[in-house]
């Protein structure tokens, strides 16, 4: 037996997916939020496709669509990452010691809610 | 180091690194404790990715790629950093849209490149190899259905289109079904084209495919939401996967599978928690056909006692133990704070405390989970259904802030229900049950709920948060 390279992605493909399933099935109710946008921001994977697309300089159609891959995927991670990581750090926070800590970082967030 | 030796070792080493540290963050992602680490785990993981697809292209013209970068880490920070929490249903299903069109992006930058650009003159599959061909149609088509019905997720979010309500045409199932047709034959015909022939035929799809992402997500109603955005979650991390396979990247295979798997369990959590089926919420329109007819009895409320904040307020005074029950309407009057001001001032005074969390409570799985967070509430104080079900026959007083459907007995004592066999937290069974809600409006499901007219419940009409802030000056002055 010989694997072409679609047959090997689609082994990756499949056991990748058992190996997600695994991970997730027993995660508390708490995190489901901040566990979809982290995943979220993890399939921004398709930057690395798209820095691939977009290698030269030059105004085609292809560069185009690459460098748009590239903003949104870039987005997609960044803001991805950050606003899980905002969510997890309020989740973080429950001793008062640990409250002064971590809000001093972001001092009006909390207020803007409030007053709106 | 040459860049053969760079890009046949040292790049999949990278990779495989990359891979097992979002294996690591995912696993990580999913306990209370590690949850923050793992984030910051698999963002590593990313920035490694990064740092490997660089290395793997060598010297090019970094230009637009440095370009496109800078913009999408500004305009993504900016949104993670002034994002409300209220807000955060919003923003995931945005995040997913942009995950999606990327995917689609890259896939059709693929092709243009290699087909119309410098393409031979011969067939699609040919240019491209027959796998990567059939793997660009369908990354255009997931791509493309998640961009829009993310996008339309989004409007129905922020209360647009008809107030989030389903739309439903005429005839939907079979445009629906003619456009997945259509998509496939043109999909088909695009790879065994020949290159400037398939052009036309690779718009068609990506046409047809942000309509059906249109068409797919208007029929369902607000509250399937978190039915809809786990879902795009799913489909976001499928099209990186699909673009994987166009450029042969396992990395990529493998991140977008997990990140489907996760989506794909989060759908069906949410699913058994409304006891309905995907398919049933994917068709849409519940409790829109079936909401007049649905359920025993009239619609009219006949015996609703309604109370102030100063009446409700004796009866907090006395309570032992306090349930504070959360709903979507909490999320529409901000009204987080002032429930944990409310919370602590009984707790001062010896009252206990907890919040009984539905899975479908809001628009995302986990939403009222993070704007209780939020206004700083211990996470160990939000008990699920499981858990807090028994608890209610001994619980003093039951508040319910903005939830309806989640709370109506009908669904476990009227089997002629719409929602019957839904799984609700049994708040009836509490001593006295307080039902702050603006009016006696019907919920998602569109049916009345028996609980209101129920001998120990009791109506605080008003805004959410209105109400909460009369309690606390209430409470305050006893």
């Amino acid at each position: 037996m010989t694997l072409g390279p679609l047959l090997i992605g689609i082994y990756v493909f499949v056991l990748a997916g058992f190996v997600g399933f695994e991970m997730i099935t027993k995660v508390p109710p708490t995190l489901h939020t901040p566990l979809m946008s982290g995943a979220n921001a993890i399939s921004g994977i398709t930057v690395v496709g798209a820095v691939a697309a977009a290698t030269t300089g030059a105004p085609t159609v292809a560069n185009i669509l690459g460098a748009l891959a590239i903003v949104t995927a870039t987005i997609n991670v960044v803001g991805g990452f950050l606003v899980t990581d905002r969510m997890l750090r309020m989740f973080g926070r429950k001793k008062p010691k640990a409250l002064k800590a971590e809000t001093a970082g972001v001092p009006t967030e909390g207020r803007e809610a409030v007053s709106k | 180091m040459s860049q053969e030796v760079i890009r046949s070792t040292v790049v999949p080493v990278i990779y495989l690194l990359s891979t097992i540290l979002f294996i690591f963050g995912i696993k990580q992602l999913a306990k209370v404790k590690t949850a923050r680490r793992g984030n910051a785990i698999a963002a590593v993981g990313m920035l490694l990715a990064i740092i490997g697809a660089l290395l793997e292209l060598g010297v090019v013209d970094y230009r637009w790629i440095a370009g496109g970068m800078l913009i999408g880490t500004i305009i993504g920070a900016v949104f993670a950093i002034r994002v409300q929490m209220t807000s955060m249903p919003e923003m995931v299903a945005l995040f997913n849209g942009f995950g999606g069109i990327a995917s689609a992006l890259v896939a059709t930058s693929v092709y243009w490149d290699l087909v119309v650009q410098q393409g031979p003159a011969g067939k699609v599959y040919e240019a491209l190899g027959t796998d990567e061909a059939i793997t660009v149609m369908l990354s255009i088509l997931i791509g493309g259905i998640t961009f829009t019905g993310s996008l339309i997720a989004l409007f129905k979010l922020q209360g647009k289109l008809k107030k989030g309500a389903p739309i439903l045409l005429p005839a939907r199932h079979y445009i629906t079904f003619v456009l997945l047709f259509a998509s496939f034959a043109f999909g088909g015909i695009a790879v065994t084209a020949g290159a400037s022939d398939s052009v036309v035929w690779v718009l068609a799809l990506s046409a047809v495919s942000l309509t059906l992402g249109i068409l797919l997500t208007i029929p369902i109603g607000g509250a399937d939401m978190p039915v809809v955005v786990s879902l795009l979650n799913s489909y976001s991390g499928l099209a990186a996967s699909m673009a994987g396979f166009v450029i042969g990247n396992p990395l990529l295979i493998i991140a977008g599978a997990m990140v489907g798997a996760a989506g794909l369990i989060l759908t069906q959590i949410m699913c058994v928690a409304m006891n309905r089926s995907l398919l049933n919420v994917l068709v849409g329109g519940f409790g829109v056909a079936d909401g007049a007819s649905g359920g025993g009895g009239s619609d009219e409320y006949t015996s609703v006692t309604s109370c102030g904040p100063e009446e409700a307020a004796m009866i907090l005074e006395n309570a032992e133990s306090v349930i504070i029950i959360p709903g979507y309407g909490l999320a529409v009057a901000q009204a987080q704070h002032a429930v944990r001001e409310l919370a602590d001032m009984l707790k001062a005074r010896g009252t206990k405390v907890t919040y009984g969390i539905h899975p479908v409570a809001g628009r995302m799985p986990g939403h009222m989970n993070v704007l209780l967070a939020e206004a700083d509430v211990p996470y160990e104080e939000l008990l699920e259904m499981d858990v807090i079900n028994s608890e209610f026959k001994n619980t003093d007083v039951v508040i319910i802030l903005g939830a309806n459907d989640v709370v109506n007995p009908a669904a476990t004592k009227d089997p002629s229900s719409p929602i019957a066999g839904m799984p609700i937290l049994n708040a009836h069974e509490a001593r006295s049950v307080f039902v702050v809600k603006r009016s006696l409006s019907p919920g998602y499901a569109g049916i009345k709920n028996e609980l209101f007219e129920y001998d120990n419940t009791m109506m605080i009409f008003g805004d959410a948060k209105k109400v909460v802030q009369g309690l606390i000056g209430e409470v305050k002055d006893l």
